[in-house]
């Protein structure tokens, strides 16, 4: 990333650098050291004093059923979040990319919900399915399911991975698009003349030639999912019922903010630390795309 | 692929608005929602057609907010909050990236590489996983409850430099002699040549980075405790409550449907820029 050709100027630079490096230091280095330094230490429960425990906090943390079910959770809501928002992107990109008429209306018409806000898209859904006062809650309920996510765990674990795999599929579907756009028609051609049918052209030769696409969106979806659903859970389920929705970023909320348990959620900051180094990691090593803007 | 003829070429078609569908139900369950009275919601009466109270409806989020049963800061007010957030945040990280990547990329100095994987490294340090601690530095600093406080420490973006370093590396070296050579120096440089060539790409990221502000959940609900000061994302959760079946529906649905116009519009309307930069600026 050299250029032979530069400006001189010995201070200049470090002026342009120090906005964007002064917010970097105050707002993301020193909190991530504080996390780091709390997590080795016990509040009492004034506030008052420490005491160094080593890794006893983590050692808590990991060792706590609460911590390692909100972990599971975690798993099945991500999973089911990212394999419904990119399965059904995909599904509806392949539709798409087939040159018919208005494939440009439909690309604008499921672009948009890309900008409604998680805790919006959990209201609209909320109140598609109240059980007393949403139309398909209402009509689950005269189908004579037992409908009410604020009791059933499980249901209410499905609405959220609805709404949040809702918002998710515009992103996924422009980015699906845009591969299959980039996909070389002749190749396709090609197999066709040869006898291969729209299935079997597809599993062989599209989804392969997809498979950067899928990679990048299948880790973008993981970490939407870890992170960027808490508006989601927050408006619709609040957690629960009981701990029924309660995923690990949601947890590490309620931990620090309600509970103010300084030492237990700064370990749970830094275990969160080491995922999102993780994925990040395997996204550069693997595929050098970047993550998310933040 | 058109050899299976018009026989099948409805299958695209039938999936797609399945699709388009699905998206819009629940978008236009709100809008019908945000025209009828409380009293139809709540008894699980409302009908699939728009009733008759949408001017009333709208006016009353829009100046009190508040209903019977629920409490919250004009409408009108909690969208110029989250219009100053998100405008902040975007020219903010517009602006402070611009001159981040200018620096790392034009200029030969000691700690050059420091500094730029210093910003980089911020990609691994999502606000979700510093919560306590940055709200504490925030707090310390006196800045719970203000716009700085809600905007400023979101500014930062490696992501945004990442971009506009890669664009500028494009920047063939003759153009820089060039303008060296009629007298440029490095302000008149990155105003009158750097900035438009980026032109598009600052557009497409003011997209991305607008809906990024406007949307963004827990950071206000963090940082601001006084009502006055939520932005429409928050309120509007706030208004839900605990989402009984008796409080004023067609207000939050009014409200809902008022918190999805300006980004909508954004992406709609800059549909060309953000398709491109969201795709390219990944790459």
């Amino acid at each position: 990333m050299r250029r032979r050709v530069i400006f001189d100027d010995k201070l200049l630079p470090y002026l342009l650098l120090a906005p964007q490096v002064a917010i970097t230091l105050v707002f993301f280095f020193w909190p991530a050291a504080q996390a780091i330094y709390y997590s080795f230490y016990l509040q009492d429960a004034f506030g008052l004093r420490q005491t160094f425990v080593w890794f006893d906090n983590y050692r808590y943390v990991l060792g706590d059923p609460l911590y390692l079910a909100s972990a599971g959770r975690t798993l099945v809501f991500s999973a089911s979040v990212t394999i419904l928002a990119m399965a059904s992107a995909l599904a509806l990109a392949v539709m798409a990319d087939r040159q018919i008429r208005g494939a440009a209306a439909y690309r604008t018409l499921l672009m948009w919900p890309y900008a409604v806000a998680p805790a919006v898209a959990a209201v609209l859904w909320l109140f598609v399915f109240h059980p007393a006062i949403g139309i398909l809650g209402r009509g689950l309920r005269d189908l004579g399911v037992a409908w009410d996510y604020k009791l059933n765990g499980v249901q209410a674990m499905g609405l959220v991975v609805l709404a949040a795999a809702w918002k998710q599929v515009s992103y996924n579907f422009l980015f699906f698009l845009a591969g299959l756009q980039a996909i070389q028609k002749p190749v396709i051609e090609a197999a066709a003349i040869d006898g291969a049918g729209p299935a079997r052209r597809f599993w062989s030769i599209v989804f392969p030639l997809l498979s950067p696409t899928t990679f990048f969106l299948l880790v973008v979806n993981l970490v939407y999912a870890f992170f960027g659903t808490f508006g989601v859970i927050h408006a619709l389920t609040a957690g629960g019922p009981g701990k029924s929705t309660e995923t690990l970023i949601y947890k590490l909320w309620v931990d620090g903010v309600i509970n103010l348990d300084l030492g237990g959620s700064s370990a749970q900051s830094v275990i969160l630390l080491v995922v999102v180094m993780a994925l990040t990691a395997v996204q550069f090593r693997f595929i050098e795309r970047r993550v998310h803007y933040g | 692929m058109n050899e299976s003829g018009a026989r099948t070429a409805w299958v695209p078609h039938l999936v797609l608005v399945f699709g388009v569908a699905v998206f819009a139900f629940p978008i236009y369950m709100a809008l019908i929602g945000s025209t009828h009275d409380a009293g139809t919601i709540g008894r699980g009466g409302m009908p699939l057609y728009p009733g008759g109270l949408a001017l009333e409806n709208y006016a009353q989020a829009w100046t009190e907010g508040s209903g019977l049963r629920v409490k919250a800061p004009p409408v009108s007010r909690m969208l110029l909050n989250s219009l100053i957030m998100a405008m902040v945040i975007a020219v903010g990280k517009i602006a402070v990236s611009l001159i981040s990547a200018y620096a790392v990329v034009f200029f030969h100095f000691p700690g050059r590489m420091f500094f730029f994987w210093m910003i980089f490294v911020t990609l691994m340090l999502p606000v979700e996983v510093r919560i306590i601690p940055t709200f504490k530095v925030v707090s310390d600093l006196g800045m719970i409850n203000t716009f700085p406080g809600l905007t400023i420490p979101l500014i930062a973006s490696a992501t945004a430099t990442l971009l506009f370093r890669q664009v500028f590396l494009t920047i063939p070296d003759n153009l820089v002699e060039a303008a060296k050579i009629d007298g440029a120096g490095p302000w008149r440089f990155f105003t009158a040549i750097l900035l438009p060539l980026s032109r598009t790409n600052i557009a497409a990221l003011f997209v991305i980075l607008f809906i990024y502000g406007w949307n963004e959940y827990l950071w206000p609900l963090l940082i601001t405790t006084s009502r006055s000061m939520d932005t429409i994302v928050i309120g509007i959760t706030k208004m839900i409550g605990s989402g009984d079946a008796q409080t004023d529906w067609n207000l939050i649905m009014a409200t809902a449907v008022l918190a999805m116009v300006p980004p909508v519009a954004v992406v709609v309307l800059m549909q060309r820029w953000f398709v491109k930069g969201l795709v390219e600026s990944e790459k």
